[in-house]
């Protein structure tokens, strides 16, 4: 329930953070909304000798449009985004996302940035985002550098952002269609993805299959090919490595994996 | 206006709605140090050391205590001997979880550094979680100096075979029903500040009175020096009866180091710590005719206790044995068990204690014997039920004797409100669909033994007695207190009593107070539990006010000059009855009560006050008739419940809202015993794998359906209120409804039974024909 | 160590506090404001529900020193025309919302949070609402009842 103790950053500007991280090393973790991290502090599984507070950064904020895509600053909470004009918009997928983030308190908090960067496979946004094929800015020692979401996600809790990198914005570029669907499926409304399915054009992307958001490639060939939606479902689970708990078992997660692309498949292709 | 059946809105509500309620940690006196428990990490081990070096050394540590430092203590109070819980671990940890040592700091934030440094030694021992593993012929034994793990036995020695072989047919079952965590919303705690002046404790207790007699004799403090506060507390449903080892160490270290101590468990600590819910293994066999008639029926419970046997969790199974037959007549009925204790959290009561097991076996039973014999499972519910004018009934157990009831009356109802033959054409329907849900349709009809009970009953269960005390003082304005020993912790006793007294002295409702939970000012008290609330201190608050309005208008009389006979009240005021405008106030009469000069010669100065210890002739029925709709997802198997109908007897009625709230709440946790929650352990090591709220699956509001609520109304004989209780009827009847339900849904694919927590996985594979 | 300043109900505060200190702390032990509880330790439960700059949050999530500056609304702060209630708190308080009351300031402020921003909340809006507050006593029917009540008393003032 109590955190370790540790010392307090705050922070107003990205150069700041960035100094701080350079100051501070392993030491340091980034804290913004604090839902991904605080947890883990409370249950002392983190503990961080050093809070480096990016949250009132305000060049952090704020969507935006530019041309063919949507600028989001990596603290917009879910909230923000599930409400945005311009996420309905231009990335409705995202918003749909969003909208099932744990529940209202969770989402008035928690921020984009802060939940892709914490790399879990059941993150409705970086599964959304991926689907998306949005791209993540982040400002680092050797400057400024920006991800796609092919090469963002590396392995469990593992990103491809460093130790002293500040991710600072999200690319999302406009959805062409409206070809596009969220699936979750849990036990409790409150609850993490047991699995997840983000479609978004010819991607399908899933979400807690594995260590990370993964592609549904073989889906995706299928359809490609011209199988119809239930045939290219089947393959859903090729490649992935769900895990049991007591949640769910690996079969079952296979299985569910099947049915949400196909909902997914056929929610998206009604839609266009 | 009677206010008895009418919805009068709460007493307790304005403070509890301000935040103004007082919770035990809400309590922080100047000074106040903070105590954790060091929880052992190991399921089953020897402890070979316990290092508190560095521990001393952190910032804020007050002192570090182990088993040691209480040797000249008993053990907790009520165990069975040789099985007996000690206030901490002595050399032997039983559970993952089990308090090893206690860690006083300044305040909880030193105390949660501290308490990791403790370092305690283990030598590990196999560990067993079920009663399965812990009846094997090679199981580690918990308790050396017995050479089982079983603690209690109650033989099967019965010559029901030739009633099953006489049978048109017979069928047997083999029902699971699972650990829940109690999670009341608060957590267990408590500050005790010994002082010079003597003990006083608050806690999160059910029981107050049952608390302070028995920490005084462990203390070896005599009981007027000890005093036992339940403030408002946080949800019980069963779990705070009991008496933890947090209640008996507090006042110990407060007196120790001279200041108050208060420990509050985390929500982790709580999963743990706080006692465990159900567990039970049943081994059924019934007997049964063409059209259903049950002739035998016997029923083999298997009960895990836990580390430790509690005094509530040992009597679980005589409970479940008790009810093994439900609503019907059986007339072979043999039950029997065995309670085993296994290196898990200790398990007590919780909501339905031992009547949820039973509730729950017959009447899958009951649809069992549906499937078999290819009828509809309403009619083989009629076919046996008992009929109204079968009451009293006696049951397979001379204890328990049935007093009133209406089955059928209660199942037309539900039906009704159910609209079953609307439900039955949906669900063709849908099944012809392979787009849409499937549709399954479950009953329960059950009957419950409540109102905790007749003298002996309680006892049993390690209570001082079985009644339940009341007292009330008017005072010189002639506005009243009642003081009851039953202690409420959600129930709204303020309101109900209230409403009783308000009925029977005609006082305003706004002018009488009800006060609980403080061994001080209240009268020795048994507690609240076992849905008790209505029939014992409602009807000791209906007696007492009786007895007290004697003597009241006697005193009206005298000041009007009338003939007592003729004495009626009405609206705060005294009159007599055919002469209008001959009054007197209840003011004139509180005040007269205390004036000798003014009082008739054969009455007293504080006459105004009467106690009454009221003593209930049996238990109470509630019972009821439920009906559950669920739509089943054809692909994941997840279960939605369309419609839940929930008719209840409980005889007479106080308050329909809080009769109805006790149900919904009832009928919550019911349903998510049904679909979601379980206790899990690893099999292997014993560690508790389901010990947050993360992983254990409490649901919120979008997980639930509305509740259709009916009554009929068949009244208690054995009391003047002609209440049964209500407060565990829910969780008793619902289970069985959901999981009918969900079978009915499913026996198109020949599913005959699912063990609950009926999650979509279980209904996935059941629908693919595997286990 | 900081000082850590916020505004609670309009009053403001100020307490040198660790920096790992939870808001829902800071405010209860701090503060002294009693009415906001804690259920869980796995940001669960939400008996900790309080108004961070109008929005609910689960304040046991929060550090103290995150709010620096900022204005949280408590159960306490909230007020009314019924006999001093708010329209929610009458709603729980007419509807039977409550019984043991330990969720109930988490849920009051939850669903003043919902009603000041959607005023006339359907089932389905209130129940997904309140979604990350448990509740053991009432099966949550005469929760919602109680929040459609205020939504038609006044809503979230």
């Amino acid at each position: 329930m109590i955190p370790a103790l540790f010392t307090h950053v705050p922070v107003t500007t990205v150069k700041e953070a960035s100094d701080a991280l350079k100051h501070y090393g392993d030491d340091a973790k980034l804290i913004a909304g604090g839902h991904s991290l605080l947890p883990l502090m409370k249950l002392r599984l983190a503990t961080p000798a050093v809070l480096i507070d990016i949250a009132r950064i305000s060049d952090l904020r704020g969507i935006r449009e530019d041309k063919d895509k949507l600028v989001v600053g990596a603290l917009t909470t879910h909230e923000q985004i599930e409400n945005s004009p311009l996420i309905s918009k231009y990335a409705p997928l995202i918003g749909a996302a969003a909208k099932l983030v744990g529940d209202p308190q969770v989402r008035n908090r928690g921020t984009i940035g802060g939940s892709v960067a914490h790399g879990d496979a059941a993150s409705d946004l970086s599964v959304a985002l991926f689907a998306a094929n949005a791209s993540f800015v982040a400002t680092g020692p050797k400057g400024v550098r920006k991800i796609s979401a092919v090469d963002f996600f590396l392995g469990f809790w593992t990103t491809a952002l460093n130790q002293d990198d500040v991710l600072t914005e999200i690319h999302i570029p406009f959805a062409p269609t409206p070809n596009w669907s969220y699936q979750k499926f849990t036990i409790r409304s409150q609850d993490w993805a047991v699995v997840s399915v983000a479609v978004s054009e010819s991607n399908i992307i899933l979400g807690a299959m594995g260590e990370i958001p993964l592609r549904a490639g073989k889906c995706e060939e299928a359809i490609a090919s011209g199988a119809d939606l239930e045939q290219a479902a089947n393959f859903a689970d090729e490649g992935t490595s769900p895990s049991s708990d007591i949640r769910a078992s690996a079969d079952y997660r296979r299985h569910l994996a099947k049915v949400l692309v196909f909902d997914a498949l056929t929610e998206a292709k009604q839609r266009s | 206006m009677s206010l008895v059946g009418a919805k009068v809105l709460r007493k307790e509500d304005p403070s509890l709605l301000t935040g103004r309620g007082k919770f035990v940690d809400d309590f922080s006196p100047p000074n106040t140090a903070f105590a954790q428990f060091v929880m052992s990490d190991q399921a089953h081990a020897n402890i070979i050391s316990i290092d508190v070096s560095e521990t001393l050394k952190m910032p804020g540590v007050l002192g570090v205590w182990t088993a040691a430092d209480f040797i000249s203590f008993p053990n907790l109070p009520g165990g069975m001997t040789d099985f007996e819980r000690p206030v901490l671990a002595h050399d032997r940890v039983r559970w993952a979880g089990e308090p090893v040592a206690i860690v006083v700091a300044e305040n909880r934030y030193q105390a949660a550094d501290a308490v990791p440094t403790v370092l305690v030694e283990y030598e590990t021992l196999d560990a067993v979680t079920t009663v399965e593993q812990a009846t094997s012929p090679s199981a580690p034994m918990l308790f050396e100096t017995r050479k089982s793990n079983v603690l209690t036995k109650v033989p099967m020695l019965d010559d029901l075979e030739k009633h099953f072989t006489k049978s048109h047919d017979r069928a047997s079952l083999r029902i699971v029903n699972q650990r829940c965590a109690v999670v009341p919303i608060e957590t267990v705690g408590c500050l005790a500040d010994w002082t010079i002046d003597g003990l006083t404790i608050w806690a999160t207790t059910q029981a107050p009175h049952h608390l302070r007699n028995k920490l005084a004799s462990w203390l070896d403090t005599p009981q007027n020096l000890c005093r036992v506060i339940a403030p408002d507390v946080g949800g019980g449903f069963g779990a705070k009866i009991v008496w933890y080892p947090e209640f008996f160490v507090a006042p110990l270290l407060s007196k120790w180091l001279r200041r108050p101590v208060k420990f509050m468990q985390t929500r982790s600590e709580a999963m743990v710590q706080m006692t465990h819910g159900r567990d039970q293994v049943h081994e059924i066999e019934v007997g049964f005719e063409k059209n259903g008639k049950i002739n035998a029926l016997r029923m083999v419970i298997s009960q895990n206790l836990g580390a430790y046997g509690d005094p509530t969790g040992l009597g679980l199974a005589t409970l479940t044995g008790w009810m093994a037959a439900g609503c019907y007549k059986i007339p072979h009925v043999s039950t029997g068990f065995r309670t085993v204790v296994t290196n898990t959290t200790p398990v007590a009561a919780y909501r339905g204690a031992g009547r949820p097991e039973a509730t729950f076996s017959i009447e899958r039973i009951i649809d069992l014997v549906a499937l078999k014999t290819n009828l509809d499972p309403v009619k083989v519910r009629q076919i046996n039920f008992i009929q109204p004018n079968e009451f009293p009934y006696e049951t397979h157990n001379e204890a328990v004797v049935y007093d009133s009831g209406d089955f059928p009356q209660a199942l037309d109802e539900c039906l009704r409100l159910l609209d079953y033959d609307a439900v039955k054409a949906q669900q063709a329907k849908n099944l012809a669909d392979k787009n849409a849900p499937l549709i399954g349709v479950g009953f329960s009809c059950w009957l419950e033994i409540a109102g905790f009970g007749p003298n002996g009953s309680l006892e049993g269960f390690g209570h001082l007695a079985s009644w339940e005390s009341a007292q009330i003082r008017i005072a010189p304005d002639g506005s009243a207190t009642i003081f009851i020993g039953s202690s409420p912790h959600g129930q709204g006793h303020e309101t109900f009593v209230a409403q009783i007294a308000s009925d029977e002295l005609g006082i305003p409702f706004e002018r009488i107070s009800v006060i609980h939970g403080d061994t001080a000012t209240v009268l020795q008290g048994i507690g609240t539990m076992g849905s008790r609330g209505v029939p014992t201190v409602g009807s000791a608050v209906k007696v007492a006010s009786e007895r007290l309005m004697v003597r009241a208008k006697k005193i009206a009389a005298h000041l009007l000059e009338a003939a007592e006979q003729d004495i009626e009240v009405k609206d705060n005021a005294f009159n007599v009855r055919g002469t209008p405008g001959k009054k007197v106030s209840w003011s004139d009469v509180g005040l007269t009560s205390f004036q000798p000069l003014r009082l008739p010669p054969e009455l007293q100065a504080g006459t105004l006050e009467e106690r009454l210890f009221h003593e209930s002739p049996n238990f109470s029925y509630p019972s009821g008739a439920y009906a559950c709709v669920v739509e089943v997802n054809r692909k994941t198997g997840k279960v939605k419940i369309q419609k839940m109908v929930v008719v209840d007897d409980c005889g007479t009625v106080i308050n329909p809202l809080l009769a109805e709230g006790q149900v919904h709440g009832g009928v919550a946790q019911g349903i998510a015993q049904a679909l979601y929650e379980q206790v899990c352990y690893d099999p292997f090591s014993g560690q508790p794998i389901t010990a947050n709220l993360i992983d254990y699956l409490i649901p919120s509001a979008p997980d639930l359906p509305n509740y259709i609520a009916g009554r009929i109304t068949t009244l208690c004989p054995n009391n003047p209120l002609g209440a049964k209780g209500i407060g565990e009827s829910g969780a008793v009847g619902s289970p069985p409804a959901v999981v009918n339900a969900v079978v009915n849904a499913l026996s198109s694919f020949g599913v005959e039974h699912i063990d609950m927590p009926v999650t979509p996985e279980k209904v996935w594979h059941a629908m693919n024909g595997r286990k | 160590m900081t000082v850590v300043r916020i505004k609670i109900n309009g009053v403001p505060q100020q307490h040198d506090v660790e920096d790992r200190t939870l808001l829902i702390h800071y405010i209860r032990e701090n503060a002294r404001l009693t009415g906001a509880h804690i259920g869980c330790d796995t940001s669960n439960c939400g008996a900790c529900t309080v108004l961070l700059n109008g929005k609910a949050v689960k304040s046991c999530t929060v550090l103290a020193v995150q709010a620096q500056d900022e204005e949280v609304t408590t159960v306490e702060g909230l007020s009314g025309d019924f006999n001093g209630l708010s329209p929610v708190q009458e709603g729980f308080r007419q509807q039977h919302g409550l019984q043991c009351g330990y969720c109930t300031p988490g849920m009051v402020m939850a669903s003043t949070a919902l009603l000041r921003e959607n005023p006339s909340p359907n089932e389905d809006d209130i129940r997904h609402a309140l979604e990350g507050n448990i509740c053991r006593c009432t099966g949550y029917e005469m929760i919602v009842n109680s929040v459609r009540w205020a939504a038609e008393n006044g809503g979230g003032k």
